[in-house]
């Protein structure tokens, strides 16, 4: 898929591979690269998931490569928690009795 | 070339110097020490100062509100005559959300004092969306540089709530996988933009909470004419406490105690890939709370302003499920939805006050905003899908990482009060070799607010 010059995206870039990690740090990061996710427009268009270059919010430009298109925000206040029901249930029992 | 050799950390302190404008070597001791007090007067502002700096931005004077229903459900599981009056300090209500604007605040005005045309801040926090608004209002062009997904992409919900919140102020934000060596990406941002280091942990970013303190003392006198009797901070990398009590001091409040409260994680590696995205809270607990106390000279400074050892006079650890309780109860007593994470302090003031006599008040000095991701609901769902079991049962028994055990009633509300000299004894210890000067151990008598037998003591023990 080509994607538009211009267009807002997110890209992802290797900071370093798990051979150039700390010494210091724990064995299961140490196994797995550092990655850095940055948002921007397009310099020239590309393809998804190849090579691209962005114009961050500050004006930086910066390579990566490109992983998404308009990028969304896809956090949210989650499923049902049945936890959380029982909890205001004690305390509302706790608190008020027969009060309520 | 491997991360611990690169050029950049080499250049480290350079870098810091032109991007925060202070040269620590001014306040440098001989020996192991430095002058504290000199660093926080250097900066030339007043509290007064702060206060209008603050004023002018929307940050500061938030309600201080008492819990009338938190103080009357603690007193039914206290014996007669006891169960302190619970205040809270809603933070909340500052300019993004959070009492993290009150540190934001005083670095912009610096920055845009001193001439910079941007700023950096690395944190995954509620501090990235204060730095964000407050570099908006000022015309300064901004970078977060947050610690957010695993090798998986998975991210922390509420470190994405942080992020959105950043972008919508206009911020650039640089979102990384596990690992320290965000601060190589921090030190390469700086380099190349030439920005200022809005670093939680410079003399700026306390003074902004000095206020905190004193407005508290302020509005105690006010309420119920007197000092408050206790208090207690959230406390992960000793700034707001620190910030806290240095203002209540200030004002004048020579007897108030200074409580810590810390999210117990034991057990869970903060810099572990696997072990990331199985907590439930990522501020405000041991995972920065113990290491920060410990060697508070671990942050992104050469010295760091926040010294929480030289304040708190007693330190407890709560397990998750309890915070996550007494937000519920925080919701559904007194329709105050707020973070769970800025709740830690409260979950432990609920307990504490029962140890205390009705007519004692105690505060708790923050709240934080809820939003998508940042709310206990959405921790819990992201717990339960990342595999943590989720019980009612003894919080004692909880497991970091694997389980999270809510109370069955708020009288099993779990809290430990930390050995403090453990503490003592971990700072101490890596000048175990050391030859330590009269100069030197005068340094960590106040370092640690003890005397100097106790600081043989304790160097008899690293022995």
């Amino acid at each position: 898929m080509l994607v538009d010059k211009g267009k807002y995206v997110r890209i992802r870039k290797h900071i370093l591979p798990p051979e150039q990690r700390a010494s210091n740090i724990p064995e299961d990061t140490k196994k797995v690269p550092l990655k850095m996710w940055i948002k921007g427009r397009l310099v020239e268009e590309a393809e998804l998931f190849e090579e691209a270059e962005i114009i961050t919010a500050t004006g930086r430009r910066v390579k990566g490569v490109l992983k998404e298109v308009e990028p969304k925000h896809k956090h949210s206040f989650g499923d049902f928690v049945e936890e959380i029901l029982r909890m205001r249930e004690i305390i509302l029992a706790e608190m008020w009795g027969d009060e309520q | 070339m491997s991360y611990d050799a690169k050029d950049l950390l080499s250049r480290r302190n350079e870098i810091m110097k032109k991007s925060v404008g202070i040269d620590y070597d001014n306040f440098e001791n001989d020996g192991i020490g430095f002058d504290y007090d000199k660093m926080m007067n250097a900066s030339g502002y007043t509290l007064a100062d702060v206060r209008t700096i603050q004023q002018h931005s929307m940050v500061g004077n938030t309600p201080l509100i008492e819990l009338e229903n938190l103080t009357r459900y603690a007193r039914k599981f206290a014996k007669a005559g006891f169960g302190a009056r619970i205040f809270l300090k809603d933070e909340a209500a500052n300019l993004s959300g959070s009492f993290k604007a009150r540190r934001a605040a005083v670095s912009i005005h610096k920055a845009k004092e001193l001439g910079y045309k941007g700023v950096v801040a690395a944190t995954s926090g509620n501090y990235g969306a204060a730095i964000a608004a407050l570099a908006a209002k000022a015309g300064l062009k901004c970078i977060i540089v947050q610690e957010c997904f695993d090798s998986n992409n998975v991210a922390q919900p509420e470190i994405l709530e942080k992020a959105r919140a950043c972008e919508a102020y206009g911020a650039e934000v640089l979102q990384l996988s596990v690992g320290p060596e965000l601060f190589y990406t921090f030190l390469n941002v700086l380099d190349e933009t030439g920005y200022f280091n809005a670093s939680l942990y410079s003399p700026y970013g306390i003074m902004g909470i000095e206020t905190l303190g004193y407005e508290i003392v302020d509005e105690m006198r006010h309420k119920v004419n007197k000092d408050p009797d206790v208090v207690i901070c959230t406390n992960a990398g000793g700034g707001n406490l620190t910030g806290t009590a240095r203002g209540v001091k200030k004002a004048g409040a020579s007897e108030t105690l200074i409580y810590g409260a810390s999210v117990d994680l034991q057990g869970l590696h903060m810099a572990s890939d696997n072990d990331f995205n199985r907590k439930s809270f990522t501020t405000g607990h041991t995972g920065f709370g113990m290491p920060f106390a410990t060697n508070p000279d671990r942050s992104d400074v050469p010295r760091s302003a926040a010294r929480p050892m030289r304040y708190m006079d007693k330190y407890f650890t709560v397990n998750q499920g309890s915070v996550f309780f007494i937000t519920e109860a925080l919701t559904v007593l007194e329709g105050l939805e707020r973070g769970p994470a800025g709740n830690t302090s409260l979950a432990v003031a609920f307990k504490i006050a029962q140890t205390m006599r009705e007519d004692e008040t105690i505060v708790v000095q923050e709240t934080e905003y809820t939003g998508a991701g940042k709310h206990h609901q959405p921790q819990l769902s992201f717990a339960k899908r990342n595999g943590i079991n989720l019980h009612f049962g003894n919080p004692f028994s909880e497991k970091p990482g694997k389980d999270i055990v809510f109370p069955e009633s708020a009288n099993d509300i779990a809290i430990k009060d930390v050995d403090l000299d453990r503490i003592r004894l971990s700072y101490i210890k890596r000048f175990k070799d050391n030859n330590l000067t009269d100069s030197d151990k005068a340094f960590l008598m106040v370092e640690l607010r003890v005397s100097e037998e106790k600081i043989d003591a304790l160097l008899r023990q690293t022995q």
